[in-house]
């Protein structure tokens, strides 16, 4: 019992093996995806060909039908469009947000910050009704300005209490140092507390992004036209028709449009973290 | 005034101020205006056929109250909520537990093992789709080669397929599945935050003192976790309470709405069917539960700063 793992094989395969089960368990879906839009049509619709290989040559048919005979070009340009806009109105109101509430308030601050974080726990399917009444009532209905408006209701909360958590651990001085050198606070905070707080409008970029691509209640409310959907429902409400499933090129567009958005997120999950932990911290 | 009439703490007051005011502003009058206007839909007849308000009180929620199928879609969302929030919890220690020591590749293994949150949900239930499709399954394929499935007294019938989706029971248990796995690797990566903040020289004094494996987890490692704990517990609640992409996706409530919860019959009811006010009262019975659970927890695992 006081050995490590290390020193008995045996815990040791059953460490390996158990990790095995849950990469199985998490990817394996993934995994199938990824074989069936490949498979030829006839190998998809057969119960009894080996889902998980495949039973004749692989094909690139499903990939071109779904890039040439859907729309699915226009609804990735339609996503990242959104996105990209989401991440600058992000950027323009959550980063002066956070540093004000960080930095320069007082203890009423962070009292502030807990506040803004609570809406992000405000969800959106409590609100899509009447909100896609508020759209229609500003004519944008069908429009992808629906979503630019409606995203930043959550990914401003989410990237300024992240934000405030980078400000708080740049050391006060290096900012008064650049004060008494001649700078003025604006100047101090374009010069020397953005270049520092990087790695923290990298990460708010990424999560508005992700979270924007990844949405799905508002958009499958706000916009019903096929041609100005988002990928997270045009996937689903264009590629499926009443009973009509069209495996392949549906397989293969929800696989081809998750895995960038995927990398992506991979890359900057521990600062979500820490993000989402800090609310038990300070 | 002018800004030399203030002192220097007035002046960053004001500049802390109008930095916060447009963020406050925006979520303010974009959160706001629809929450207001859910309280006033819930209390009116208002269709999307007709642009006229009736006043009813509290009518809606009463019928609400009366309706079977919504009754259902409660006890749904809270079954669901609570089986994932369970297994979350169980397989997310776990697979901490297992992260926690280093292996090679483990920048493959991470990336493997956190796909199912971090791509989008509504198309990683396209995938669960097809895995329990009614046809195709790609599980009732392996369950017909291990002779689970398709002959008489097969555990799991002798039909040649499980139709997963298409039986009351199995189609909560898929939801609650669906749900499990795409939540896992949230509350993997939280506790594992937690486990790599307990101290090293703690657990090698309690290893030289004689306590064991199971020892050191139960009694030095776990209680130091609680709070974050109460972070996925926080988290994991609020997601799959107010969730609407795995049921829409994979049942659209069915069958016969034994799968229905709380967010897909608002959505069928206020945008399908066009009662806005039945519909957005649906949504608000989501409101009390939330606000409670939120407030209580996060009460919790800050008390100790006060």
């Amino acid at each position: 019992m006081h050995a490590t793992s290390a020193r008995h094989p045996g815990r040791k395969a059953g460490v390996y093996l158990a990790t095995a089960l849950f990469v199985v368990f998490s990817a394996l879906p993934f995994y199938v995806m990824l074989i069936t839009s490949f498979k030829t049509q006839s190998a998809i619709f057969s119960p009894d060909a080996n889902p998980f290989w495949f039973s004749g040559p692989p094909t690139l048919a499903n990939i071109t039908l779904l890039f040439g005979q859907t729309q699915f070009v226009q609804w990735l340009l339609n996503t990242v469009w959104v996105g990209l806009a989401v991440v600058i109105i992000t950027l323009l109101l959550s980063v002066p947000a956070a540093y004000g509430l960080a930095r320069i308030a007082g203890s009423w601050g962070e009292t502030l910050g807990i506040g803004i974080f609570l809406s992000y726990l405000v969800p959106p399917t409590l609100l899509f009704i009447p909100f896609s009444k508020v759209i229609a009532y500003l004519g944008l209905q069908n429009s992808l300005w629906a979503l630019i408006v409606a995203y930043p209701t959550f990914t401003i909360p989410f990237c300024t209490w992240l934000l405030m958590g980078f400000f708080k651990g740049i050391p006060r001085d290096l900012e008064e140092q650049a004060m008494i050198d001649g700078h003025d606070r604006l100047g101090a905070f374009v010069h020397v507390v953005l270049p520092l707080a990087m790695p923290g409008l990298m990460t708010v970029v990424v999560f508005a992004f992700t979270l924007s691509t990844s949405e799905f209640i508002y958009a499958l409310a706000f916009v019903t036209h096929s041609a100005s959907k988002t990928v997270s429902i045009a996937v689903p409400t264009e590629l499926i028709r009443g009973d009509v499933y069209h495996w392949g090129p549906l397989l293969a567009g929800a696989l081809i449009a998750s895995i960038p958005i995927a990398v992506l997120y991979t890359f900057f999950i521990d600062q979500l973290v820490a993000g989402l932990t800090a609310v038990a911290r300070d | 005034m002018t800004a030399r009439t203030l002192s220097q703490g007035q002046r960053d007051t004001l500049l802390a101020m109008s930095m916060v005011l447009p963020a406050i502003l925006y979520i303010t009058l974009l959160l706001g205006i629809p929450i207001v206007l859910a309280v006033v839909y819930s209390l009116n007849d208002v269709t999307t056929g007709s642009p006229v308000m009736r006043y009813i009180g509290l009518e809606n929620f009463i019928a609400l109250l009366d309706t079977p199928d919504f009754m259902r879609a409660v006890g749904n969302t809270f079954l669901i909520t609570i089986s994932t929030l369970l297994g979350v919890l169980v397989l997310g220690t776990i697979q901490a537990e297992l992260l926690v020591r280093p292996t090679r590749g483990k920048w493959l293994i991470r990336f493997l093992i956190l796909l199912p949150w971090t791509a989008p949900a509504s198309l990683s239930a396209i995938a669960w789709l097809w895995m329990l499709d009614s046809t195709f399954s790609p599980i009732d394929w392996v369950l017909r080669g291990l002779g689970l499935l398709g002959h008489p007294g097969a555990l799991f019938g002798d039909f040649d397929n499980t139709f997963w989706l298409g039986r009351s029971g199995f189609a909560l248990f898929s939801i609650i599945l669906v749900n499990v796995w795409r939540l896992l690797p949230l509350g993997t990566v939280i506790i594992l935050a937690g486990l790599n903040g307990v101290p090293r020289d703690i657990l090698e004094q309690a290893e030289i003192d004689g306590a064991g494996y199971f020892r050191r987890l139960f009694h030095i490692v776990l209680p130091m976790l609680i709070p974050v704990f109460g972070v996925t517990i926080l988290f994991t609640f609020v997601f799959v309470f107010t969730d609407i992409v795995t049921v829409f996706i994979l049942t659209r409530g069915g069958p016969a709405n034994a799968t229905q919860v709380l967010p897909t019959l608002a959505f069928f009811t206020g945008v399908q069917g066009g009662s806005l006010g039945r519909g957005a009262a649906t949504a608000l019975f989501l409101l009390p539960v939330l606000a409670a659970v939120s407030i209580l927890i996060l009460a919790l695992i800050r008390r100790r700063e006060i």
